[in-house]
């Protein structure tokens, strides 16, 4: 289970990383598919996206994809962990939505 | 056709800026040295580029693995002095930023900020004992040796120095304070 300095958000970083990696997929993919996920607005660099993936690996939130020996580019998929890290922060996002919309009212679209 | 621009900075963002208003009229920086940049014809605005302080030299597996990452992600290593690594990337493929987020600005410019840091503090240590050494032997008729006003002549010019790397980490700690203010509200 998290521990209790992971209860915390997540950064909008991480939290689109982890929801693009339930396919696995390489860099420049995961870039793509944040971009695509929040209709252009997150735009991850490569340095930015480099340091998540690495802190992402030694939580083993993610691992690396077994396989494709001649793929020189590596791919990565989220881990049993991580997902549950994903629903945790989804409750918390609904609590705070909710709450967000009983006080201040909320604009249905 | 090659040309050579010889031009110092002190800052690399006015540095970035500086490349990237050369790469809008057509020259594509290509490689670097000391204050020496070598620039390439290229259509006009073909590259963004970007200049990054690594954690390690360019040669260390850490940073090479990080290249390598960088490359596989459109983004081409374009030289390197000490630390300091141009890249670059097709405009074509739209905006490109190294850093994104609060966290990886701070650490960057903690990071050049240290450099500084650490030189300024060994710039006034070695200053200071020069201008110490010189009062000393004034104060005992040079005793010592004829040498009190070389090394305070000495130990005043490395201070100064010590006085530039203070001022080079100013608009950084200006810049971490404000992105720390920043992290204090927003993501």
């Amino acid at each position: 289970m998290p521990e209790s300095s992971e209860r915390g958000a997540l950064t909008e970083a991480v939290f689109y990383i982890l929801l693009s990696l339930h396919t696995p997929m390489h860099g420049y993919r995961i870039m793509q598919t944040v971009r695509e996920l929040s209709n252009g607005r997150v735009d991850l660099g490569a340095g930015t996206l480099y340091g998540a993936i690495n802190t992402m690996l030694e939580k083993s939130w993610i691992k690396p994809v077994a396989g494709e020996l001649d793929s020189r580019k590596k791919e990565y998929e989220i881990t049993p962990l991580g997902k549950s890290i994903v629903q945790a922060e989804i409750v918390r996002l609904d609590e705070l939505l909710q709450t967000g919309k009983r006080i201040a009212g909320g604009r249905m679209l | 056709m090659k040309h050579i621009v010889h031009k110092p900075y002190w800052n690399f963002e006015k540095e970035e800026a500086w490349l990237n208003e050369m790469s809008t009229r057509g020259l594509a920086m290509s490689d670097y040295s000391w204050c020496r940049y070598v620039f390439e014809d290229a259509p006009n605005g073909k590259y963004i580029y970007r200049i990054e302080m690594l954690n390690h030299m360019p040669t260390h597996p850490e940073s090479l693995a990080y290249l390598r990452f960088l490359e596989e992600n459109g983004v081409e290593f374009v030289a390197s002095y000490m630390r300091w690594v141009y890249l670059r990337k097709p405009a074509a493929d739209g905006p490109f930023d190294i850093y994104t987020d609060i966290d990886s600005k701070i650490n960057h410019y903690r990071r050049i900020n240290l450099v500084w840091t650490v030189m300024m503090v060994a710039e006034f240590i070695a200053g200071g004992m020069n201008i110490a050494i010189g009062i000393i032997n004034l104060n005992i008729g040079e005793r010592l040796g004829n040498f009190s006003y070389g090394n305070l002549t000495i130990g005043i010019a490395v201070s100064l120095l010590g006085v530039m790397f203070l001022l080079l980490g100013a608009p950084l700690r200006k810049k971490i304070k404000k992105l720390r203010q920043e992290k204090a509200i927003h993501e």
